[in-house]
């Protein structure tokens, strides 16, 4: 899910992607830069991102990620999967 | 999406690594721009990156198909193990091939001539009419009763059962006006018969019932084949008229190619022009086709036809505008004395005929055949299975599933049999050219047989049963979960395993049983052929034997005596040319299939109340000199005279069996009299001949009748001739060119209108009246070598292999004193003790099969003493040099290397 929020604002290469992922948690999430691979091959496979290649700013070749409608459609209803699982949790937290 | 993925993995992961080292790149980057040096920039790239090559092959595998790709990699494996023992998988693939191609090919006859459906639209639904009479006699032959006009007539106007029926014959036509006179075979038709085939003429107009009214204009339809060869294909025939038995008629459509009523194909269609006036009860030579009304079964039509028949012998008389239904002799002799009875066949059946035998016959003792050949390439796949032992025990303790060594194992035999299959498809293509090109030209539906997509699944599934089949037997024996495998390199322990030489004796024996019953049904075979070529057939010397036939058409030559002198001047002609030592004709010759003709005679002296009727005897019509020319001996009396004949002295000859019969012996015979009916004239026996096998090699002589060429008809007082008649030339020139052309130019000279059809030797005539006892030897003697063969090879390569695993113990044995002579001794004695075993087992099987071919064999009983002694004898014989061969190399075994060996 959060590799398809990333994208939502336009197309990244993997390195930026795993640039925000990193920058968004603070450090919190430890990952290593490559498990974003075999995430992003399993999203190409269901169809719900596109890949081109493309130029960096650097200058250096890479693989652009878009999202499709596929993915954007997937992207809403996990967010509000998630959205509502957090609320049942406040719900849950504040009740007790 | 997915197989994309799949079928692109490749490029796709050069795409990932390409990616993945971009990513170190920016990542290098930017730790260089933090001030790092390149080298260790680089390294913390990579490690921030973590380990890329797992992700990778995680993202490869995530791409493939687990199962798909660990089976393409086994089959990698196993076409690498094949091609490096090239010996090994030539022997598997050829004799797969052999044994699939055989049955492939056998199946594509089977299928075309049994299974498939007649090439008409809802060929399911067209019957045959015929009709039994268990109680007629020899009237009627293996195809049983025809129909006669009257029951057309009644069937068709009555019936409750059929869309539409018809009526056909056939008969020999002369056509002239096209050149050179030629003889064309014809299909006379009734009204509703091609309209129950359901197929209209490719150009023209069909028969209509305007053409079958007697006295229309004479019309005729063209064959596809005619059409292409005396017209050249020219859509303006159409409206041109031919002369046909000197009538002109016009031609009125040409049917589309491939077109045939039965079985084999018609140059002419011609209308039959029933008369109802002149339909009799009697008369049966009419075939018959309907088709049957939606959802009406078989025993509904028979039900329908037997309602029919009290009901047609009432409406009819003896003769043309008779009393109805005679009196109500009709009655008795038709439906109390013959019994006849419906018999309604699909027309694909009746086609076929009995041709179904012999064909299932033969594709048992193929699938024998490929039994045989399974157990040989299970019994390959045993010994090497048995080397690679210690390969499969290394895998195992590697951690190897029992299952995955059991498919890599399977997957290997599969490949056999693919390839094994590949290869049977081609050989039975070429096999079943040869077929089409040389096989029995009786044998139904000849033309139609070919490779089609059911004989190619057919082909594949023997493939595939035969692979599991000889792919599982090495399984079991050591893949089996809980087998324990050795990973000591051929075990020191001297004994061999009695247990895993089990497996293959067996198999040994079973083949040598299997190969025995098919040799033996191939003994019974030739035996068959045997005693048919030593019967006397009645004749003599068949090479030296030209046939040809001649029809003098009614409104050529209208006066009956003018066509028999006609004929005499041919013989005469003939009888002139050089090296012709004899000529002469009859109606019908022996085994040349012309339409017999049956009826009862009754002996001067013996009273016949009514229901006792005579039995039926053979009627041919024989001209003097034709027992001269075909060499049958006089056994007592005269032949025929051309004076007597033209004086109208009323005489007959007949077979020696018929003489015996009714008085005791030939020579007696002579002068006594007969007659065919109550009303007929008393005629004298003038001679006795031997008897002849006329119906065919394999069928008893029948009782013959030979009546003149030109005499007295014995149902009315009216002399005719026999118009359509074949000769028979004596002469060493027999099947030569030149002769023909001499015989075309004598007949010729007599007169100009005349063809000459048919020319064949006697032998060739012969030759097809045993063509389906020759095919049926043919196939048997090719699957009975094929079994002897792959037998022997088994038995050989038991004993090899038992010679190869045992030569510590002959070392030792030879060490300890034994002659090299009497080790050999042993291993032949035990491959005559598998013989032994599979020749007892065979022969018990054998006795109970060959029951199955009592009605393909002559003369010979399915227990032939001879065939079940010679057999086993030969196969003996053929064992002892199989075992000996492999058992010599113990001569070549030095003690001292084995015992230095160890």
């Amino acid at each position: 899910m959060m590799i398809l929020r990333t994208l939502d604002r336009g197309p990244l290469h993997g390195y930026a992607i795993a640039k925000h992922i990193h920058d968004w948690s603070k450090g919190d999430l430890e990952v290593e830069d490559g498990s974003l691979y075999p995430a992003l091959n399993r999203m190409l496979l269901k169809g719900w991102l596109k890949a081109e290649w493309g130029v960096t700013e650097n200058n250096r070749k890479a693989r652009f990620y878009r999202l499709t409608v596929a993915g954007k459609k997937q992207l809403e209803t996990e967010s509000t999967a998630f959205n509502k699982m957090v609320r049942s949790i406040q719900l849950v937290m504040r009740t007790s | 999406m997915f197989w994309r993925h799949f079928l692109h993995r490749d490029r796709m992961d050069r795409e990932w690594r390409d990616e993945m080292e971009s990513h170190i790149q920016i990542l290098t980057d930017s730790f260089l721009a933090q001030g790092m040096t390149p080298l260790a920039a680089r390294s913390a790239a990579r490690k921030q990156a973590g380990n890329l090559t797992a992700r990778r092959e995680e993202i490869y595998r995530m791409n493939g198909i687990q199962w798909l790709d660990s089976i393409s990699g086994d089959v990698r494996y196993a076409l690498r193990g094949l091609r490096k023992q090239p010996s090994f998988t030539a022997v598997a693939v050829l004799t797969l091939a052999l044994g699939i191609g055989a049955n492939t090919a056998v199946f594509s006859v089977v299928n075309s001539v049994l299974l498939k459906p007649l090439s008409f639209p809802h060929a399911g639904e067209l019957v045959d009419l015929g009709l039994v009479a268990p109680g007629a006699g020899g009237l009627i032959g293996s195809r049983g009763l025809r129909l006669s006009t009257s029951m057309y007539f009644t069937y068709a106007e009555q019936n409750r059962s059929f869309q539409s029926m018809g009526v056909w014959t056939s008969r020999a036509v002369t056509v002239t006006g096209l050149g050179e006179p030629e003889q064309v075979f014809a299909r006379l038709v009734s009204d509703g018969l091609l309209q129950t085939l359901a197929v209209l003429p490719e150009i023209g107009r069909p028969l209509t019932a305007t053409d079958q009214v007697t006295g229309a204009n004479g019309t005729v339809l063209l064959s596809d084949g005619y059409w292409q060869r005396r017209f050249g294909g020219d859509r303006s025939v159409i409206g041109r008229k031919i002369l046909i038995d000197a009538i002109p008629r016009e031609i009125v459509g040409v049917m589309p190619a491939g077109f045939r009523i039965a079985d084999t194909a018609a140059d002419l269609i011609l209308p039959l022009q029933l008369d109802r006036r002149e339909a009799t009860l009697s008369g049966f030579y009419l075939e018959s086709i309907a088709r049957l009304k939606q959802g009406v079964s078989i025993a509904r039509a028979n039900a329908d036809i037997a309602r029919l028949l009290p009901i047609w012998v009432r409406s009819w008389g003896s003769a043309p505008g008779g009393p109805a239904g005679d009196g109500g002799l009709a009655e008795k002799l038709f439906l109390s004395s013959w019994r006849i009875a419906p018999n309604i066949r699909p027309l694909r059946e009746s086609v076929v005929g009995n041709v179904r035998s012999a064909l299932w016959v033969v594709m048992g003792t193929l699938a024998m055949v490929m039994l045989i050949a399974c157990a040989n390439v299970a019994n390959l796949l045993l010994v090497r299975v048995d080397g690679r032992q210690s390969e499969l025990a290394l895998r195992a303790a590697l951690g190897a599933d029992w299952t995955r060594i059991v498919r890599q194992l399977l997957v290997e035999s599969l490949l056999l049999g693919a390839a094994g299959g590949v290869l049977g498809l081609g050989i039975a293509y070429g096999g079943l050219r040869l077929l089409v090109r040389n096989g029995p030209s009786n044998l139904p539906r000849l033309s139609e047989i070919g490779l089609d997509s059911h004989a190619l699944a057919f082909s594949a599934i023997v493939s595939l049963v035969s692979s599991l089949f000889f792919g599982l037997l090495p399984v079991l024996r050591y893949a089996r979960p809980g087998v324990s495998l050795t990973v000591r390199d051929s075990g020191r322990t001297m004994s061999h395993s009695r247990d895993r030489h089990r497996t293959r004796s067996t198999l040994v024996v079973v083949q040598v049983s299997l190969a025995l019953v098919l040799l033996i049904s191939a003994g019974l075979m030739i035996r068959t052929f045997q005693a048919m070529r030593g019967v006397r057939p009645g004749f003599e010397r068949p090479d030296s034997l030209q046939t040809f036939r001649v029809v003098v058409p009614q409104p050529l030559v209208p006066k009956d005596e003018d066509a028999t002198r006609i004929e005499q001047a041919i013989v005469s002609k003939v009888a002139s040319l050089p090296g012709v030592t004899s000529v002469g004709f009859a109606s019908a010759l022996p085994m040349d299939d012309a339409p017999p003709n049956w009826d009862g005679i009754l002996k001067e002296g013996q009273s016949y109340s009514q229901g006792n009727r005579p039995p039926m005897r053979l009627y041919v019509n024989v001209s003097p000199g034709l027992f001269g020319s075909l060499g049958t001996r006089l056994m007592a009396g005269r032949d025929f005279a051309w004076a007597d004949m033209y004086a109208g002295r009323h005489f007959v000859m007949v077979s020696e069996n018929l003489a015996r019969e009714l008085w005791g012996s030939a020579e007696v015979a002579v002068g006594k009299r007969v007659r065919a009916g109550d009303a007929d004239v008393w005629r004298e026996i003038a001679g006795v001949v031997e008897d002849v096998r006329y119906t065919g090699a394999q069928e008893a002589a029948p009782a013959i009748v030979y009546w003149p060429v030109f005499w007295q008809l014995h149902y009315a007082p009216v002399t005719i001739a026999a118009r359509s008649v074949a000769f028979t030339v004596r002469t060493e020139r027999a099947g030569t060119g030149a002769l023909l052309n001499e015989i075309r130019q004598a007949v010729w000279s007599v007169n100009g209108a005349l063809a000459v059809a048919n020319p064949e030797t006697m032998r060739e005539t012969v030759g097809r009246s045993m063509a389906r006892t020759s095919f049926t030897l043919v196939m048997l003697a090719i699957a009975g070598a094929m079994a002897l063969l792959l037998g022997l090879v088994g038995i050989y390569g038991v004993i090899a292999y038992a010679v190869s695993q045992r030569t510590r113990e002959i070392g030792i044995r030879l060490a300890l004193g034994a002659r090299p002579a009497d080790v050999r001794q042993m291993f032949v004695r035990y491959g005559l003790r598998l013989c032994a075993m599979g020749i007892t087992i065979g022969l018990g099987a054998a006795a109970a099969l060959t029951h199955v071919m009592k009605s393909l064999l002559f003369g010979v009983a399915p227990m032939d003493p001879v065939t079940f002694a010679a057999v086993p004898l030969t196969l003996l014989v053929a064992t002892l040099a199989a075992s000996y061969l492999p058992a010599r190399r113990v001569s070549a075994v030095d003690p001292v290397q084995c015992m230095k060996a160890e």
